[in-house]
């Protein structure tokens, strides 16, 4: 009886672990492949005789070469930098006392305007691309980053109360009221108190808010139509392909190399970030 | 204190949104600033387009697909990660690499393990003879293989998101409740579909409901891999919008297509509130 159940166990696992790997190359082939690609000699990568799996010549750095010296690779990793640090700084300023004003907001207003806040994440840039096409042609930002920067923090605002709310709701008010008590106004209670110990909510809501500006496709596809502009996620995928020519190579270095870094650095606060989504839904 | 934040998300999707219905009832052109109403005019001459139609009806075709992969996908990948294991760390981080990367890189990458000449799955189905060396599959050339592909990359996209909130919802479940099934001699199935399923519905609710708004509203797999061809035969409503009224530089016509994603928006935004107030109550 109990060597059937071992047996059981153990055959529970072996299955649970077939699963699991099938799932897991399949997921993480196309970044293998990438990575096979982008040290790949050209006349390897183009020999259909050659099994692809494999280096037949010795691998080589002339694709991550070319990409940075002959392409506007560096030029749009610095764009996505700087547009991601202006968003999260727009965030920030105008989030954090959002959130904290609706978590100490009592009754039913709080929560319907919670409620709101988050319907508006809903609303699709397809839906609002051409409008704001038009706004940003209005305010003279058209083929800039601040286009971008305008109008990113339309949804990282949103997302960022409804995350912050659950931190700011989770300090006691006691302990607010004591700060106050002590002779600190509202305003330091906020400052020395309240963020600090929110701080690993804020620092979520920074990362969410720069890696949002790496991964956007369509509005920076909208608004921005000179390479030089552009941002990784779009640069990379539109502009390293020129006519019907395909540096793959490159191409997949350049892929390689913008999507590592998010991933490891996102890998850490996934189970916060999705804690954002859950935490209306979820009790 | 909350104003600043409310005006500026007013004026960035309020606006727009209600901009958004004025354009598509009126004349608006690139470059100029006059407006006249006109009616359904816009409306009438997308009808007369057919590739509005088949827009339409691709983009269910590509949101029920897809959902539904992901569903079936992201409820194994929750079993199989719910319990800690050795080498959970390495393997989340494997699965999480398709959700965190920028969608329009990873599109990218398909793109080339797609490619007409060099496609590596080509490869591997040539060798193993389940394809002609002669004529393999063009996965983003024929239509219904172009489809099946946009899908697939848009479930592979999307995958660890539903997965991820299933994993919570998982969590709080009482593990007592399933145990005690156990003990009683229900099976590993049984136990799956009269258990433990029905227990985490709410929770598949909420990841359905996103999963819908992401994929019905989105265009980057498919402007990526296809730019919505073989002869708009993978043309969805985002893309279409994007191709008549940005590309095109038909504001109006592109506004009507757009417009059409409100209804679906609506029906979600109402299911979504009454799935929340239900969890409120119980």
């Amino acid at each position: 009886m109990i060597g059937g159940l071992r047996a059981r166990r153990r055959a529970r696992a072996a299955v649970r672990w077939a699963t699991l790997a099938t799932f897991a190359v399949a997921l993480a082939f196309p970044f293998y492949w990438m990575l096979i690609t982008a040290f790949k000699r050209t006349g390897d990568l183009y020999d259909l005789k050659n099994s692809p799996f494999l280096f037949h010549e010795a691998p080589t750095l002339e694709h991550v070469r070319f990409l940075f010296r002959e392409t506007l690779f560096l030029r749009w990793l610095g764009n996505t930098g700087l547009a991601g640090l202006a968003v999260v700084a727009i965030t920030l300023l105008f989030a954090t006392p959002a959130a904290y004003a609706l978590a100490r907001l009592t009754g039913r207003w709080g929560e319907r305007i919670g409620i709101g806040v988050f319907l508006t994440y809903l609303v699709p840039p397809t839906l609002l691309f051409i409008p704001l096409s038009r706004i940003v042609a209005r305010l003279g930002l058209q083929d800039s980053l601040g286009s971008i920067i305008l109008v990113y923090p339309s949804f990282t605002i949103p997302f960022s109360i409804w995350l912050l709310m659950g931190f700011f709701k989770s300090i006691p008010r006691e302990l607010e009221d004591a700060a106050m008590v002590d002779g600190l106004s509202r305003f330091q209670t906020f400052v020395q108190l309240v963020i600090p110990i929110s701080l690993s909510g804020i620092l979520t809501v920074v990362i969410f808010s720069f890696t949002l500006v790496m991964q956007e496709f369509v509005y920076a596809l909208t608004f921005i139509s000179s390479a030089s502009h552009q941002t990784v996620g779009v640069g990379v995928p539109i502009y390293l392909v020129r006519g019907d020519v395909y540096y793959w190579g490159s191409l997949m270095a350049a892929c390689l190399i913008s999507s590592l870094p998010i991933a490891i650095l996102y890998n850490v606060f996934l189970d916060r970030f999705i804690a954002g989504f859950t935490v209306g839904s979820v009790k | 204190m909350f104003l600043p934040a409310m005006l500026y998300v007013a004026a960035l999707v309020g606006v727009p949104f209600v901009l958004a219905f004025l354009y598509s009832v009126g004349d608006v052109k690139v470059g100029s600033r006059g407006y006249h109403f006109v009616g359904l005019a816009n409306f009438r001459s997308v009808f007369q387009n057919p590739a509005f139609f088949r827009a339409l009806e691709n983009s269910f075709i590509f949101t029920i697909a897809s959902q539904v992969l992901v569903l079936v996908g992201a409820t194994i990948l929750a079993l199989g990660l719910k319990d800690a294991f050795p080498g959970r760390r390495a393997l989340r981080f494997l699965i999480v690499l398709p959700w965190v990367a920028p969608v329009s890189i990873g599109s990218i990458g398909w793109k080339w393990i797609l490619d007409s000449l060099y496609s590596v799955i080509n490869w591997v189905l040539i060798r193993l003879h389940l394809a002609n060396q002669f004529s393999p599959p063009m996965w983003l050339g024929e239509p219904k293989l172009a489809m099946l592909s946009v899908i697939l990359v848009h479930t592979w996209h999307m995958l660890l998101f539903a997965t991820v909130i299933l994993l919570a919802g998982m969590t709080s479940i009482p593990r007592d409740i399933p145990e005690a099934a156990e003990v009683d001699g229900a099976g590993f199935f049984r136990r799956l579909f009269q258990i433990e399923i029905p227990m985490m519905l709410p929770i598949i609710n909420v990841a359905v409901l996103f999963g819908i708004v992401f994929t019905f509203t989105d265009m980057t797999v498919i402007y990526i891999l296809t730019r919505g061809g073989p002869y708009d035969t993978t043309q969805v409503l985002p893309s279409l919008a994007f191709f008549t009224g940005i590309l095109g530089s038909d504001l109006a016509e592109g506004a009507v297509i757009s417009i059409f994603l409100v209804p679906m928006l609506v029906v979600v935004a109402w299911m979504m509130l009454r799935t929340a107030s239900r969890a409120e109550v119980t």
